[in-house]
């Protein structure tokens, strides 16, 4: 016996609707029964990580701090999916937007006002689209597989600025800490709240609804969908796959720079060698969550957010490790994917003769 | 290396009894016998969509038939898989090759092979065979070094040495040159002094006299004779093939021929794939109320040669393409259809149209350049004309009588001939000055064929010039004013159609007009 995938005839659209609804139940359960197997109370601890976070206005409020970045990066892969483009390196983006935008306040730091804030942002943006244009250079150019160019390129990126932080962006004053000087005045995005809350979440909920708009009504939006699922067609009607290439780079690299110069003129307020904790590594599963949709991504992105609060408070209430926030993340990207896989095929037992038949098969 | 004498000849060593394959309603093949020899080459016949391939792969277990029997060596088999083909002594060569590249003759040939036949020297041994048949290869060559006619001769010798009783060869001439086909037609002769047989799959009348025994010939699925080759003509081989019952047609003589529209001059362009076909120098031109078809077995360069009209592909170095007497070599698919042209392709779904698009976001997907009569479609940051898209929906509906489960529904819901009618329709209705179609009504039901080929003569006589591919000479003797004939990439000159007969026609398709010919080598 051998268990093979057939493709359904015709997969559910309330399915499709339910899926990440049911990917969630499912990391649920799946996480009380890690925390069981740990020994920890499975119910509380699911309600340390879950709702807890959700009790307090300190605690809401850093959720939404942890969405921002990962709605604004993940609406921006959620174009590149679904062009069918596979840009996988947004932490690279976003760390090359971070050093760019990083000039102004490091190299310029006597130019203060709005428009220096001005600057910093979409100078953020170009940092993170330029070092996109590296793998789409790639790949129209070469064929380089995307994935593994845009991947790679994280790591160099972030070796880039923990050299920069040790070496030339050291702070001269700072007791020789590898972090650049502290940002000050309009070199920080304005903050409200108890203090944490900034201007990025403005900006990820307008990228959000802007992409929505370009998706849903406009001439971009439809060729996007047309050239990442029919290429053919996507010639016939005159779109090009090498410019497609391009502009799915250059919007999700220009919003993950974007997002990391927000986090370095937000909550960090200087270089250091880490200023993300993967949020461009989380935002592909916030952009699959969110069903390829920039709205699907808004919410998707706040329970991703969730995610690391509650992973926080787990690890002080319960003393699990703070591993747990990848364990659940890992555990969401894999039962969204299956949902989706089993949404489009089903499972079928073949009997054994058929096995050894296809077994033999070489063609 | 098979049977060692002819003791059996008469015997069938492979016989096909009233096998029938349906998919869903159309009958693949419906009730077909045919006998296969030792020691014979059997030569099977057909144009495209004939049903040849379909049968052949039921032989080499690759389909599973609807009904009817097998009998391998007197006895009833049912081939499961091609390796239980194999195992029986059936081998088969591709007319695509399945090889990789970056390893030599000898690990692709090891890859394929059963375990117990890798064992040993394998390198001497495929040299041996290789000697031994005329088929001289290197085994530690890169296959990626290799030339299409010396790929083809590792799938043949892949299949020797598994020691085949009968080998299955599927259009094995259609890549080579014509001193590789000569050479091949050698190893088949010394294979079937030896007992094996060899089934010849081919459209090549000239070939199929020159090596084969018998011939089996197929049209629409059916059998519609078997014949001694060597007794007919190439020409009446070619009426069997394509019908000699001629469907006539009355069709008002066209006197309203008006200037140039379309026009190609020596177009010359190199296969963007490795299957692809290179056009060489192509020459047409179609007039104002004029339609030229061009008539051609497929996979001859038709595809190609619609990609270079429509601008899907450029060849931005020369000045070749003219339309309206405007040169529009480097013009976009768009720019061309903003001058007045209109394309459709010959796959309906996943280039016509997108199957999981609706049908008003199909519309959308050739009209957004240039939507001729109306405001444009594309409001840039307004979004999308989406009443006007309703709008053109319903009258290419209601025109084209495109029948839908609803109005706006998906183009996948929609069935064969009504997703056409909508792809034709869709076109129609920008009322183009040019029309280039492609395999008009390929696949396509009776009523829905006869709507198409209506409303394509109507445009033509509004004074459009039309160019048609196809490669179903009904269709072609009932729509054309003008005929050309493609194979291998050329064409043939232009012939007004009342002066071409079937059997011209399927000359010119075995490639009796090319200038350097295996047909005429024959």
């Amino acid at each position: 016996m051998q268990l093979i995938l057939e493709k359904r005839p015709q997969a559910s659209s309330l399915m499709n609707f339910l899926s990440p609804v049911l990917a969630i139940a499912l990391t649920v359960l799946m996480g009380g029964l890690i925390f069981a197997a740990m020994g920890k109370p499975p119910l509380s601890a699911l309600y340390i990580y879950f709702i807890d976070p959700l009790t307090s206005w300190w605690s809401i409020e850093e959720v939404l701090v942890k969405a921002g970045p990962l709605v604004l990066i993940g609406v921006g892969l959620a174009v590149c999916f679904k062009a069918n483009v596979w840009n996988i390196g947004a932490e690279g983006q976003l760390t090359a937007g971070a050093l760019m935008g990083a000039i102004v306040p490091i190299m310029l730091a006597e130019w203060q006002g709005p428009l220096a804030l001005l600057a910093m942002l979409l100078l953020g943006a170009l940092g993170g689209a330029l070092f996109a244009f590296i793998p789409a250079w790639l790949k129209t150019r070469f064929g380089v597989n995307e994935i593994l160019t845009s991947l790679m390129l994280v790591y160099i990126a972030q070796l880039l600025l923990d050299w920069m932080v040790r070496g030339p962006w050291k702070d001269p004053d700072g007791y020789n800490f590898p972090k650049s000087v502290s940002f000050d005045g309009w070199h920080l995005l304005p903050m409200w709240g108890d203090g944490r809350m900034h201007l990025g979440l403005v900006i990820a909920l307008v990228a959000a609804l802007v992409l929505f708009w370009l998706m849903r009504h406009t001439l971009k939006g439809f060729e996007i969908s047309v050239v990442g699922s029919a290429p053919k067609a996507g010639a016939f009607a005159g779109f090009s796959q090498t410019k497609m290439v391009w502009f799915c780079f250059a919007v999700s690299g220009g919003l993950a720079g974007l997002a990391g110069i927000i986090e370095v003129a937000g909550p960090i307020g200087q270089l250091q060698p880490h200023i993300s904790p993967n949020y461009g590594f989380t935002a592909i599963i916030v952009a699959f969550l969110g069903r390829l949709n920039p709205i699907g991504v808004i919410f998707a992105g706040i329970l991703l957010a969730i995610s690391y609060i509650g992973g926080e408070g787990v690890q002080i209430e319960l003393g699990v490790s703070d591993k747990t926030t990848q364990v659940f993340q890992g555990m969401l990207l894999f039962f969204i994917l299956t949902c989706d896989t089993l949404i489009l095929y089903r499972l079928k037992w073949v009997s054994s003769k058929t096995k050894n038949v296809s077994a033999g098969e070489t063609l | 290396m098979p049977n060692k004498s002819n003791n059996h000849a008469s015997l069938a060593l492979l016989q096909v009894t009233e096998i029938t394959k349906k998919f869903g309603d159309f009958y693949a093949n419906d009730s077909i016998n045919l006998s296969i020899k030792a020691g014979k080459v059997h030569a099977l016949l057909g144009e495209n969509g004939a049903g040849k391939s379909t049968l052949v792969k039921m032989m080499y277990g690759a389909l599973q038939p609807s009904s009817g029997s097998i009998h391998w060596q007197g006895k009833d088999v049912s081939i499961a898989s091609p390796a239980h083909a194999r195992e029986l002594g059936i081998g088969m060569v591709f007319q695509h090759f399945s090889l990789f590249e970056a390893l030599t003759v000898a690990e692709n040939i090891s890859l394929a092979l059963p375990v117990e036949l890798r064992q040993g020297d394998l390198s001497q041994r495929i040299a041996d065979l290789s000697k031994d048949y005329g088929l001289p290869l290197n085994p530690s060559a890169l296959v990626a070094d290799l030339s299409v006619g010396e790929r083809q001769r590792i799938e043949i010798v892949r299949c020797l040495l598994q020691q085949p009783k009968l080998l299955i060869m599927d259009e094995p001439t259609a890549v080579l040159t014509p001193q590789e086909a000569k050479a091949l037609f050698a190893t088949l002769r010394r294979l079937v002094e030896e007992g094996c047989a060899v089934l010849y799959i081919s459209h090549r009348l000239e070939e199929v006299k020159q090596i084969c025994h018998d011939a089996t010939i197929l049209r629409h699925g059916k059998l519609v004779a078997e014949v001694d080759p060597q007794k007919e003509t190439a020409a009446t081989l070619a009426q069997l093939m394509v019908g000699s019952s001629v469907h006539q047609v009355s069709r008002q003589a066209n006197d309203q021929v008006g200037d140039i529209l379309l026009q190609l001059c020596h177009l010359n362009q190199k296969a963007s794939t490795p299957f692809g076909v290179d056009l060489v120098d192509l020459q047409l031109q179609v007039k104002a109320g004029e339609i030229l078809a061009v008539a051609g077995v497929a996979g001859n360069g038709q595809g190609e040669l619609f990609a270079a009209i429509s601008g899907e592909e450029l060849s931005p170095d020369q000045t070749s393409i003219i339309m309206f007497g405007e040169n529009c070599n480097t013009l976009t698919i768009n720019q061309r259809r903003c001058l007045g042209a209109a394309f459709v392709p010959e796959e309906r779904m996943g280039h016509g149209a997108v199957e999981h698009l609706t049908l008003t976001d199909n519309i959308l997907l050739s009209r957004h350049a240039c939507n001729d009569t109306n405001a444009p479609l594309n409001r840039g940051w307004i979004g999308i004309d989406r009443s006007q898209l309703d709008q053109l929906n319903q009258t290419i509906g209601l025109d084209y009588d495109v029948r839908k489960s609803k109005e706006d529904a998906v183009a996948g819901s929609l069935s064969g001939g009504n997703l056409q009618k909508f792809v034709v329709g869709r076109e129609l209705n920008r009322q183009p000055k040019i029309l280039v179609i492609n395999q008009p009504t390929w696949g396509v039901d009776a009523g829905a064929a006869a709507l198409i080929r209506q409303a394509v003569i109507d445009l033509s006589r509004q004074g459009s010039a039309i160019l048609i591919i196809s490669q179903d000479l009904d269709e072609i003797f009932e729509l054309a004013d003008t005929i050309a004939v493609m194979s291998r990439g050329q064409l043939s000159p232009i012939y007004p159609a009342s002066e071409l007969s079937r059997e011209e026609i399927g000359l010119m398709m075995a490639g009796s007009h090319e200038q350097s010919t295996l047909a005429s080598g024959a």
